[in-house]
Formats: C-alpha cells, structure tokens, sequence
C-alpha cells in the first residue's frame, strides 16, 4: 500500500483531474504526437517555440493517471525555458524513472517533477511517465512524426 | 450436478501463490488460462520419457511421440464433434485465421469480392481478411453491434451479398462477452452459399462446442486458453473445404515427394502442417481436453454462467462504474470502466491487492471505438473462480475509489 500512496501522491492526483495547460497554445508552431499502442494513451503536444526557448506549451489527448499528471507537470516544467536546458531536464528524469530505487538517483533538483519517484517500482509504468517527454521531444525536433513508446 | 469450483482449484498449483503478499485472485483467464497438474505431468513426463520427433524414424521413440501427437488429435476432434483428418494442429487461433486467409481467400477472393466479419471481432480476425482484402482489392465489410454490444443480426444479413466469398465471425467476444448465434449466423450465410470462419478461442473453455451442430466450415481455437500450453492451436476444417485448399506453408511433414520440377502434397491435415510441430504441446492439449472431459462440461458452464451474473451485479453496485457489454447472452468476460479513473491505474492498484485483471483495448480496438472509450478494465472467469474472487476483486474497485478520491 505504501508503494501505491508513493506513487499516486496527492500532487499526481490533483494534475489528473485539472490537468494544466491541456490546450493548443496560439501561434504554436511545433506539435507531434505520441502513442502507447500497449493501452491505448495518447498526447499530443503543442510547442510555441522562438528563438530555442519554449515560449508557450499544451498538450491534449487521453491516457492514465500516471500520462496525465506527467504531461501536466512537464508543461509546467517547460514553460519559459530554453531547449538545451529542457532536453537536459528529461534527461534526468527520464534517469530517476528508469532507475532501481537501490541506485540512489537524486531527485532534489528535480522540482515538482520529483513526485514521478515512485514511479520506479512499477516498472509496467515508466512509459506511462514518459510518453509526453518522448512526444515533447519529438516536437522540439521538428515534430510531424508519430511518437510510439514500441 | 454441481461443479466444485473449491476442489477444482486445487488442481491449478499456481492459484495457490501469493502476489505482492496478497493470495493471487486470477481473472485473466481470457488471455490466457492456467494450468492444470495433469497438463504440467503431462508435458513433463513426455519429455522424460517419449520425446522424439514425429513422422520421422523407423525407431521406438519416434513411433511413440507420433501416437502422441495423433492421439491428441483424436482427442481434439471427439472433444468438438470432428473427424481426426479435419484437425490441423497450428500455433494458435491467430494462426488458424492467418492460414484460412491465406489459402482459402486467396483461392476465392477476387477484385470487386467481399470478405464479411462484425464490429466485435479480435484484431486477429480483422488483420488477415484486411491484408487479403487490400491485396486483392475486394472489400472488408463489417456487421454492425448494438448498444449492449451484440451483433445486429438483421444487419449482418443485409451485409450477406452475392459478392461475398467468406464470413468470419467470433463466437463468444473477448472485449464484450457476447455470445454470437452462430447456427443462425451460419444458416443465413449458407442460404446463399457463403463459407462460415469461427473464431472459437473464447468460445471452447467455457461450454461444449460442436462443430457438426453448428455447421461452420472453418473454427479456430488456440490450446493456452483451454488449460493447455501456449504454442499448440486448432484449426477445424471440412473434410471437402480442406481438401480444396492449397497449402499454407511449403517445407518438410506436408509433402509426398519433391523433386526441382515438381512437388506432391499430403493429404489434410498433414498439407498444412509443414516443420516440426509443437510436439509436446500437442500432449499438453491432449491432457488438458481429458482433463475437461473429466469434469461434467454442463455443470462447469453452469457454474460460470452463475459466477458470471454474481459479478456482473457486484460490479453494478460499486459507485461509478459501468459495464461496458451488457448483451442477453454473455461469457466469461466482464468490461467495465469507472468514472474519473483509467483502467492503467485500476490494474495497477488491484495489482498491489493480488488480483490480475486485463485492461487495454483487448486487442479490439474497433469495439473501444463503437462505445467511445479508450481501454476497459476486464475480468475474465473461468472454471477455477469463485465467489471469493468476484468479492476480492469488488474490494479491491473500493479501494481504487478511495485512492482515487
């Protein structure tokens, strides 16, 4: 029981039922689209992206507790950031969730974003977590293409 | 005669384990089935004792495996009503649709034809008719479902053309749980002359199947979700169909002779059967089909049919949840959503409660589709569920209430 309060904290909870930014900004000029064909989430992620910084971001779609929450949170995270540093910061989540609790991964500058730690006890939901990073991504590249987590 | 579920437990070693602590309260047994001790012996004690492979050797062993392999056949075909040569033994249900579209539609299907299935059907019987259907140019057509989630038979009548060279239908749905009428399904389509495909792979763990009854041409069924090992499936032929078809994958068991210029077939059964098969997995059917025999068959459908409308009204009660496939005659399988929270985490929190439920599209993404909903929690009984696990499971949605709060 103490592994599924860890991992759906109150703050998991709460982006679920009103996610944040779940909108198509205006004037964006980036989106793609990610899938899990496994259970059926999907995220679209809209990027108003000028000058390498992330200006305005929004995601649309429908998916789990855990999909919800992470796009939510990760737009909040994003907002007003310059790619080079939000390419970094899914970098080290992308490491907390993925990695074994024994590893001692440091969440602590992490932010919010450090809600997803428990996370890394159920591995069947990394890519829940991760789908709207991986979409993200695939926005700052150049989107267009379709993101799947197979 | 009742069936005692308690009893028949006991036969299942694995129900006996705990899973995060918790005793395990298995309902997914319309992905797969567990297994019980006889098919376990079975399978094992084979190998010690009889392994060679078939149709091969002039020598004891391989005589022995080849009795085994072709007595399980026998079994399959007694157990649904077939002649031994109407069996072709394949890898599982997916495989036995993939070969009747392979070889049959291919010999039939022609540009302009049709190929009739319904809304409900698993992914494996939509893929192979779309991918012969875009390959010869004919159409997929698809049988509408109502509301409650059953076929709308007046509907798929309609869709009966003198185009359409094959109907493939499911005869219990595994996202639903409906149960097609398949002898009124097959009387309408032969009265214009149409072959009828059965997908059995939900239908055969869960009451007695007879394919002289129900007059299909084709009925596929995998061996996993019947007790017996993964890897071994049936595909039931006519004698006159089968013997029409050209074969389905060209090698070694299903020739007569070959040379560079010319190659004879086999006979059916043996004309689709090219490699070596699994052989032990074919004496783990034949096990689990004398282990079902064992049992009386009515009594085990009774059981599940009052089990099934136990935790369909259990279910009913917990707040915000709704069954999603609520047709008159259902089987084994219980859909259902729960307002505010997505299958993924119901599945994950029940986890932690022992209990292992499907959720996802079920591989039927269409049926997600017709109700407008992405995935389903899914709970699926078979003979070994009881009572304790409908409640296990109902105090396990209360809970995922209360996390979800």
């Amino acid at each position: 029981m103490d592994e599924l309060r860890e991992l759906y904290q109150s703050v998991i909870l709460d982006h679920n039922k009103k996610p944040r930014n779940f909108r198509e900004p205006s004037g964006a000029n980036r989106v793609s689209e990610g899938h899990n064909p496994l259970c059926g989430d999907h995220v679209v992620v809209h990027l108003v992206l000028e000058d390498d910084v992330v200006k305005d971001v929004g995601f649309q779609g429908e998916g789990c507790a855990i999909s919800t929450a992470s796009a939510s949170l990760m737009t909040e995270a994003i907002k007003g950031r310059p790619v080079r540093e939000v390419k970094d910061l899914f970098e080290r989540f992308h490491a907390l969730v993925t990695s074994r609790p024994s590893e001692g991964v440091d969440a602590a500058d992490l932010g919010k974003l450090s809600v997803f730690t428990g996370v890394r006890e159920f591995p069947m939901r990394v890519k829940c977590a991760t789908l709207c990073w991986h979409t993200l991504c695939a926005a700052l590249d150049g989107g267009g293409e379709q993101v799947t987590t197979e | 005669m009742t069936f005692d579920a308690e009893r028949a437990r006991k036969d299942f070693p694995i129900l006996s384990r705990t899973v995060h602590g918790k005793p395990l309260v298995f309902l997914d047994s319309a992905a797969s089935a567990q297994k019980p001790q006889p098919v376990i012996d079975a399978i094992s004690h084979f190998y010690a004792t009889d392994y060679a492979n078939i149709h091969r050797g002039v020598y004891e062993l391989s005589l022995r495996a080849t009795e085994e392999v072709e007595g399980a056949r026998r079994k399959v075909a007694r157990f649904i009503g077939a002649d031994p040569h109407e069996i072709v033994l394949v890898r599982n249900a997916t495989e036995a649709i993939n070969l009747v579209a392979a070889t049959y539609g291919r010999e039939h299907v022609r540009e302009g034809d049709e190929v009739l299935i319904t809304h409900m059907e698993h992914h494996a019987n939509i893929v192979p008719w779309q991918r012969l259907c875009e390959e010869r140019g004919a159409a997929l057509r698809v049988a509408p479902i109502d509301d409650r989630g059953q076929l709308i038979l007046e509907a798929f009548e309609a869709l009966l053309t003198p185009r359409t060279r094959i109907a493939a239908v499911t005869h219990v749905s595994n996202a639903l749980g409906s149960v097609n009428p398949i002898d009124e399904i097959v009387r309408l389509a032969h009265a214009r002359g149409i072959p009828v495909l059965v997908d059995g792979a939900q239908a055969v763990p869960h009451g007695r199947v007879d394919v002289r009854e129900l007059d299909c041409d084709f009925y596929a069924f995998s061996g996993h979700k019947l007790f017996g090992p993964s890897g071994i499936g049936v595909l039931y032929g006519k004698a006159a169909q089968l013997a029409a078809m050209p074969p389905y994958m060209g090698g070694g068991e299903m020739i007569l002779s070959v040379s560079f210029e010319k190659t004879i077939y086999k006979e059916p059964p043996y004309r689709f059967e090219a490699g070596t098969p699994d052989i032990a997995g074919a004496v783990g059917l034949g096990a689990a089909i004398d282990y079902l025999e064992a049992q009386d068959l009515d009594a085990v459908a009774a059981h599940e049919r009052a089990l099934l409308a136990y935790a369909s009204e259990a279910l009913t009660l917990v707040p915000g949840l709704r069954l999603i496939g609520t047709a008159e005659h259902k089987a084994s399988a219980i859909s259902f959503v729960m307002d505010g929270v997505h299958p993924h985490d119901i599945g994950t929190i029940l986890d932690r409660e022992g209990i292992a439920l499907r959720t996802g599209h079920h591989c039927a993404q269409p049926v997600m589709q017709r109700f407008g909903i992405p995935a389903t929690a899914r709970a699926s009984l078979a003979l070994y569920n009881t009572r304790a696990d409908v409640d296990a499971l109902v105090s396990g949605l209360h809970e995922v209430r209360e996390v979800f709060a």
